[in-house]
């Protein structure tokens, strides 16, 4: 007969010597495991937990400025650099990680109504309510990491004057021409006095202005007549134009997904557009109170964070109609720029009581702690109730929770009343309209 | 991630929906591949015992078994022999590392099996019926004549738990932290070790259970009882789960088998029965006595019989038919007590009146083990991470149920299926009210047994009547419902007033 029974050598399964690591064996057997469902969908309810306790996104404030933030720019060759201008005309350069200012660029008159940095990194160029476009240029980055207190103050390299005020200033991002909005859009040059092409539509002033990652001719404007419009340098005339029911704020192209871009809207909500067909929304991103200020994306292109007049900031995912998340603090104001680090771990908001505030993207992430799986379990199970109840908790100020309720009653009550009216009349004279083109009022070519 | 995909069906939002299902696949499919490249590096190999030519695998002998084997197995088969603290009984730790042995006249020994070390030997003076280990080896508990009594590794008492009564038989779920035990008056007890809260007390009402297992598959405690049923439990009802008419006489002793489908009972009415626990249904049948059954990781069958352990295998591979494997007699006087397979092992220890044996049983063990679930080469500081773990991912009482797949799934809020269960519920207390009604005594020679039966009944049958009233008003509803629909809904107001 054969037999053969099992015998394991110990000098096998255990370690050497005490440097070494302990050995692991693996067997994926499920039989060896009972319960693996309710175990993990414990961890899940326990991580849910756990997110909740560690949730501390609020990192630390930048203050200097004497006046309100009024834009913000970040250089994407330098990760630790943001910059920030303010209503007095204050612009400063803001090392993030010790949260002090390395460089000054005073001389703006007025309010600085843009600011934007060349595609490589040496040139900052603001425009503001002065009628005037500046160029400055950035310290390298080692340089400014000095430890003195002393602050660099810069002269700008070169100062253009125009007609008309300015409201915000883009920068091309492959190449040399940047563009600023104001009564009309104008297309510069760094070397030039005067804008090499201007385009307008209709007699309202831009207010803002934002370059195609992808493709450098493209550029989409928002205007005061409530509409937004897509400029193709090449062309002499512009491509797209599209009239909503109230005015657009501020507009993100989506860094990945480029056709896609996201405009924040005077009416509470962010609409994503295809821009090539923009007879209907993409999306419709509804959760603020107030008006949405700025808008800005994660670098990788699945959340952007939105800053708005009710004084918080969100964050939304790149499909979701609700926030992930809400950023609140007793002491910030009306938030109007908001930014995403390069890095896509933390966001920079500026806001009216004068403070720069950076905050953690993933508020209760934790450097050097592996948290992959403790997430993924949570992600496993979070549809289910006991689950949902936790991850969606969310403590909110008091005006804004009430502020929210009233929307939704005001919501609720035109759609019974909507529904109503289809009820009452004749079967097809009431066609229904989704909510992502209602707020269309049409497209013009 | 390992376990089960969660419930889909009852999301509404189909975004999420599809989020979801997409990343099931992704899981299910990196388990897979997995599971497919671990096969290739699993370090060892199971036992085997394959007769050549005529003869028979039972008609082998130990001796010739362990003439065979290197000489680290050949150690494995030993014999302990104690005659003084009566039959002995015996349990191991869930890595198949530790032993704990306790002899009925009170004494409790912990043996390393890997070192063959004696951890620790006392005496506790008092009847031992049972003992469990606790939390991998460090506490154990001890069923003693009056209380249960928790000690340590180093035998220094901790806890004396006296709301256990006259404890006979214990259990202990490893993932739930609760300790059971059954007591000669048929009290089951669960009591949480890691708060000391006592979750449940229930009567079964049944009497005392002599066979107490836990199915580990869903950590349901099993019962069989003196009339011949073997209930099935969790300590969030009052009732038992499952409660299944057995054997004819007296339920002996019972075992799970591993992955839960399974179940072995035995009886005095000299049957040894299989069970299939999707249908309740007996898949086969043997006569003989019992004293103990146990099953092995791999599927084995130990039956404990007087002097004799007879070992079967299921041939098949659907557990339909079981034939013997092994068979190993011990001498004459030897009652056997207690059989436990050891994991990830090829050893059975078998309990008995003289002292403690182990034998080899090849193929009987799972030869890889997993370091995460339970891991035989431990050290300290994997044994402290694991409790810290096991006791973080502390699962609560009330996820135990029949069926395990069923957590993470949401119950449909339809109207109808609510209705139905309050209904079902309501009749069924009011149905336990009326039985338990006292009928009026009378007097005069008008108290006869049979009239006061019948009075009963007549209660219970018109409780009963009340509600099967019921459906008739359903089906009404449903008619009256069909009507309006063919109306707009604007002028369904009228519809209502046109029919009432």
């Amino acid at each position: 007969m054969k037999v053969k029974v099992i015998s394991r050598s110990t000098e096998e399964f255990t370690r050497e010597r005490s440097q070494d690591l302990q050995r692991v064996f693996r067997n994926y057997d499920p039989a060896l495991r009972p319960q693996e469902k309710a175990v993990e969908y414990a961890r899940a309810v326990n991580a849910a937990k756990l997110e909740k306790i560690f949730a501390r996104p609020f990192v630390g404030a930048m203050d200097g400025h004497a006046d309100g933030v009024s834009c913000m720019a970040k250089n994407p060759n330098h990760l630790k650099g943001i910059f920030s201008a303010s209503m007095d005309g204050d612009i400063r350069l803001w090392d993030m990680a010790s949260r002090r200012t390395v460089c000054q660029y005073p001389g703006h008159k007025g309010a600085v109504r843009g600011l934007t940095v060349s595609t490589d990194g040496t040139i900052l160029i603001s425009c503001g309510t002065d009628c005037t476009v500046r160029l400055w240029s950035v310290p390298i980055a080692g340089a400014g990491e000095s430890e003195d207190s002393s602050r660099n103050v810069s002269k700008p390299l070169i100062v253009y004057a125009w007609k008309h005020a300015f409201w915000a200033v883009d920068h091309q991002w492959n190449g040399n021409v940047f563009a600023t909005a104001g009564a009309q859009v104008d297309i510069w040059d760094h070397n030039r006095s005067e804008p090499l092409n201007t385009f307008g539509w209709g007699n309202e002033t831009s207010v803002s202005v934002r370059f195609n990652p992808a493709e450098p001719n493209l550029l989409a404007t928002s205007a005061s007549d409530r509409s937004i419009v897509i400029y193709d340098l090449r062309m002499s005339s512009p491509a797209r134009k599209l009239i909503m029911k109230t005015k657009t704020n501020s507009i993100a192209w989506n860094p990945m997904e480029p056709m896609n871009f996201t405009a924040a809207n005077e009416d509470c909500n962010c609409y994503s557009y295809d821009a090539r067909k923009l007879d209907e929304a993409k999306c419709v991103h509804q959760d603020h109170v107030s008006a949405v200020m700025d808008i800005d994306y994660s670098p990788t292109g699945r959340e952007f964070v939105t800053g708005s007049y009710d004084r918080t900031v969100r964050i939304f995912q790149y499909n979701g109609g609700r926030s992930r998340e809400i950023y609140h603090t007793k002491r910030m104001q009306r938030v109007f720029c908001v930014k995403y680090s390069c890095d896509g771990t933390y966001l920079i908001s500026g806001s009216d009581d004068t403070n720069l505030r950076l905050w953690k993207a993933k508020a209760s992430e934790q450097l050097g702690v592996k948290q992959e799986y403790l997430d993924a379990v949570k992600d496993r199970y979070k549809h289910l109730p006991e689950v949902n109840r936790i991850v969606r908790h969310r403590h909110l100020p008091k005006p804004i929770y009430k502020a929210a309720n009233l929307r939704r009653t005001i919501i609720e009550a035109e759609r019974t009343k909507e529904k109503r009216r289809k009820a009452h009349s004749a079967p097809g004279s009431i066609s229904a309209q989704s909510y992502r083109k209602r707020r269309i009022i049409r497209e013009v070519e | 991630m390992r376990g089960y995909g969660a419930d889909l069906e009852s999301l509404k939002d189909k975004k999420l929906k599809g989020q979801l299902s997409v990343k099931e696949q992704l899981y299910g499919q990196s388990a897979k591949a997995a599971a497919k490249t671990e096969k290739w590096i699993m370090p060892t190999e199971g036992g085997s015992l394959v007769a050549e030519g005529l003869e028979k695998t039972w008609r082998m002998k130990q001796e010739d078994i362990i003439s065979e084997v290197d000489i680290l197995s050949s150690r494995k088969a030993c014999d302990i022999s104690l005659r003084v603290l009566g039959p002995y009984t015996l349990v191991y730790t869930l890595n198949g590392r530790n032993m704990l042995m306790a002899g009925r006249k009170g004494e409790l020994a912990t043996i390393d099996m890997l070192t063959m070390n004696l951890i620790k030997n006392f005496q506790v003076k008092e009847t031992v019926r049972d003992v469990v280990f606790l939390q991998d080896g460090q506490t154990f508990a001890a069923a003693q004549k009056k209380y249960v009594y928790i000690y340590n590794r180093d035998g220094t008492e901790i806890h004396c738990l006296k709301e256990h009564e006259a404890p006979q038989s214990l259990q202990y779920l490893e993932k739930h932290f609760l300790l059971s035990s059954i007591n000669k008056y048929g009290q089951l007890h669960y009591q949480d070790v890691s708060t000391g809260e006592m979750v449940a007390n229930y009567r079964t009402g049944l009497g005392g259970a002599r066979a107490m297992r836990t199915n580990t598959f869903n950590a349901v405690i099993g019962l069989g009882h003196p009339g011949g049923k073997v209930t099935m439990w969790k300590p969030t009802s009052v009732k038992p789960l499952v409660s299944m008419l057995c054997h004819h006489g007296p339920v002996t002793a019972m075992a799970f088998h591993t992955d839960g489908r399974l179940m072995a009972t035995a009886g005095m009415d000299r049957k040894i029965k299989l069970w299939d626990l999707r249908k309740y249904q007996v898949l086969r049948s043997f006569a003989g006595h019992a004293r103990t059954l146990d099953f092995s990781q791999r599927g084995l069958l130990a039956v404990g019989n007087g002097s004799f352990v007879d070992i079967w295998r299921d041939s098949g591979g659907d557990q339909s038919f079981m034939d013997r494997y092994m068979n190993h007699s011990m001498v004459k006087g030897y009652q056997v007590g207690r059989v436990r397979f050891r994991p990830y092992e090829d050893v059975l220890g078998i309990g008995h009146s003289n002292g403690i044996s182990s034998v080899l049983v090849p193929g009987s063990g799972e030869p890889n083990f997993d370091s995460w679930v339970a891991n035989p080469y431990e050290t300290r500081q994997q044994r402290r991470e694991k409790e810290v773990r096991a006791l973080l991912d502390k699962l609560q009482p009330e996820t135990i149920m029949l069926d395990p797949g069923r957590i993470g799934t949401v119950r449909p809020t339809r109207a109808t299926e609510a209705e139905e269960e309050d209904v079902a519920e309501v009749k069924e207390a009011a149905i336990a009210a009326a039985k338990a009604s006292a009928l009026k005594h009378k007097t005069k020679g008008r108290n006869k047994p049979s009239k006061m039966l019948k009075k009963k009944q007549e209660g219970i049958e018109r409780v009963k009547r009340s509600f099967m009233e019921l459906p008739p008003e359903r089906e009404s509803k449903k008619l009256k419902k069909t009507e309006e629909v063919e109306l707009p809904r604007s002028l369904q107001r009228f519809a209502k007033k046109k029919s009432s």
